[in-house]
């Protein structure tokens, strides 16, 4: 039990999070996360998608990793990766139906999510079931946290809400003030996450 | 007196001094008030006596007329929506309390930003803002509200200018990245027909409007198929509503002519792009597409919007223009005509030569490279022959 919980997992799970984070330092799953997060709930919903997707398809790769040939590898990741991407597509249809709407291809492509392909590649192939889970959950919350935050300032500053709740009180807006249009561009989502990238490389910047 | 004044309070400022936070403040304004004290340390370099101060003190020069006529149009245009006579002077004052804050904001927070990172990485202060500041409120309707001029001059400022690198290194026209930002942003205070006329009057002077008083530019009604109002006297000497500085030619013209007289602008450039404009306009003139602003004359297009202005103050920023002297030619052209191929085609936008002007500021580059590297290869050969 105390293996489980080892130093060396913790770090496996901690590091994507943070020093190692999918989106801020590999710079990579950028294409969905300028196009889903205008609004925080599709960006909460894509985020814990991604983070299952990535956890199952590590554990399964990793279970079979000995058994694949490498030359068809490629091909037999893509296999599972798209019978997941499937599943979860189908859940978000039955239970979520307006939010799979509002994602609409984006669930789609969470197959060519480069995250996925390069969790299992460097990764699942070469590590047991048990760190594998944990690399993949730790990836998929790294790269949704950084969604939350870009969708909620996008919701916040383009929409006046949050959630679908109002946030600004109308008293505000009286005064003059005017939602932010640019926010829900997909140019100032880029924008947004050049400094999200910004402030978190210069608050590490001993450690590295 | 200037200068006793500057080196009695200069040891206060100096490492160690007790205002010495405020360093850079004090150089850059030295270096604003004389020609600087300080010269190249090694070697032997030859400089003009006009540095990149006095290139800027220029074109704010350049840029008065343009101000001026816009203050009186602003006046005038409200006292003739309200309907009342008034002499000029009563006018112009309306204008000038209505744009005086909007120039204000403009350069304390530009101003301040470029302070706070001229002190942050210890460098001393650059001074293309000082034109930016006046060209930002020259160019956003009557309409727009104070704080969104801030952001949209903090964003610039930022995004498009120090993060390359601050004056000198930037890609794009701060200035016209501010009103892009104000356009995508805030389209309800940046275009349409309610932003064109001030409403409110201040210290007595002006007249208040009902809010819902509108009034179109003439690129705005020729867009929406209304037929233009405007006379094409009118369109010259800028009685028309418009962004604050872009609507008199006549005002912009002798702006111009003290650029090209003083050499800090292109002649190619300006040229080349009205060469464009009138080109692209003619062709959709001939072209039978039915819509009104297709068939405005091209003669019209040259003189309506903001196609004089940017062409003689955006397109010629030398910073972000082309910078080969072939490449200029091409750059303009394509300017001129891109704007009113967008102003045409795009029911969206009434008018393009903003977003003109930033896709060309993209390409430019390229221009020069291709002109340079046919450059390289030219000679090449001739090196090969003998």
């Amino acid at each position: 039990m105390s293996k489980l919980f080892s130093k060396e997992n913790k770090q496996v799970f901690a590091a994507p999070l943070n020093l190692d984070n999918p989106i801020l330092i590999q710079v990579l799953g950028i294409c969905s996360a300028l196009a889903v997060t205008a609004q925080l709930e599709p960006a909460i919903v894509m985020g814990l998608s991604v983070t299952v997707i990535t956890a199952c398809s590590n554990v399964i790769i990793s279970l079979i990793r000995k058994t694949i040939p490498n030359r068809i590898r490629i091909i037999i990741q893509l296999v599972v990766v798209a019978a997941l991407v499937t599943i979860v597509s189908m859940v978000l249809k039955a239970f979520a139906y307006d939010v799979s709407v509002q994602l609409s291809v984006y669930v789609g492509l969470i197959i060519t999510n480069c995250i996925l392909m390069g969790r299992l590649e460097a990764f699942a192939m070469m590590n047991g079931p048990w760190e594998s889970f944990l690399d993949g959950v730790g990836s998929g919350l790294g790269y949704a946290w950084i969604l939350v935050v870009i969708g909620a300032m996008r919701e916040l500053f383009g929409a006046g809400t949050l959630l679908g709740f109002t946030v600004i009180p109308q008293c505000v807006y009286d005064a003059g003030y005017v939602n932010n249009g640019m926010m829900t561009m997909p140019a100032m989502a880029m924008i947004l996450l050049g400094c999200v990238i910004w402030a978190h490389r210069s608050l590490n910047k001993e450690e590295k | 007196m200037i200068k006793n004044f500057l080196d009695k309070i200069r040891p206060n400022f100096e490492e160690g001094g007790k205002l010495s936070a405020f360093r850079s403040v004090f150089e850059g304004m030295e270096t604003f008030l004389m020609v600087p004290n300080t010269t190249s340390q090694v070697g032997v370099s030859i400089h003009d006596a006009i540095d990149s101060k006095r290139i800027m003190s220029f074109v704010v020069i350049a840029l008065l007329p343009a101000l001026l006529f816009g203050m009186f149009n602003i006046g005038y245009q409200n006292y003739q929506a309200a309907g009342v006579e008034a002499g000029f002077l009563t006018m112009f004052l309306y204008g000038f309390m209505v744009t005086l804050p909007k120039i204000v904001v403009s350069y304390a927070v530009g101003l301040g930003i470029e302070f706070v990172v001229a002190q942050w990485k210890h460098e001393e202060i650059q001074e293309g803002y000082l034109v930016t500041g006046l060209l930002i409120p020259m160019i956003v309707p009557v309409g727009c509200p104070l704080w969104m001029l801030a952001i949209a001059v903090a964003f610039s400022v930022i995004f498009a200018k120090e993060i390359y690198g601050g004056t000198g290194m930037n890609i794009f026209n701060p200035a016209l990245v501010a009103r892009a930002f104000l356009f995508f942003a805030y389209p309800g205070k940046m275009s349409g027909d309610s932003v064109w006329v001030s409403k409110e009057s201040i210290f007595g002077l002006g007249n208040d409007l009902p809010d819902a008083f509108t009034m179109a530019t003439p690129l705005g009604e020729a867009g929406s198929g209304a037929a233009v109002t405007s006379s094409f006297t009118d369109m010259v000497t800028g009685l028309m509503p418009g962004s604050i500085g872009e609507t008199s030619v006549i005002a912009i013209a002798i702006g111009a002519a003290i650029l090209l007289w003083t050499r800090i602008a292109s002649w190619k450039t300006m040229v080349s792009t009205f060469i464009g404009g009138a080109l692209a306009g003619f062709l959709f003139n001939v072209s039978g597409i039915d819509t009104t602003i297709a068939q405005m004359p091209w003669y019209e297009h040259l003189v309506t919007g903001g196609f004089c202005f940017g062409a003689v103050f955006m397109a010629t920023d030398p910073v972000t223009s082309a910078r080969t002297e072939n490449g200029k030619y091409i750059y303009g052209f394509l300017i001129g005509a891109l704007a009113i191929t967008i102003r045409v085609l795009n029911p969206g936008y009434a008018e393009g030569m903003m977003l003109a002007i930033l896709f060309m500021n993209m390409f430019a580059p390229l221009i020069d490279y291709f002109f340079v590297q046919s450059n390289i290869n030219k000679r090449a050969k001739r090196a090969k022959l003998q």
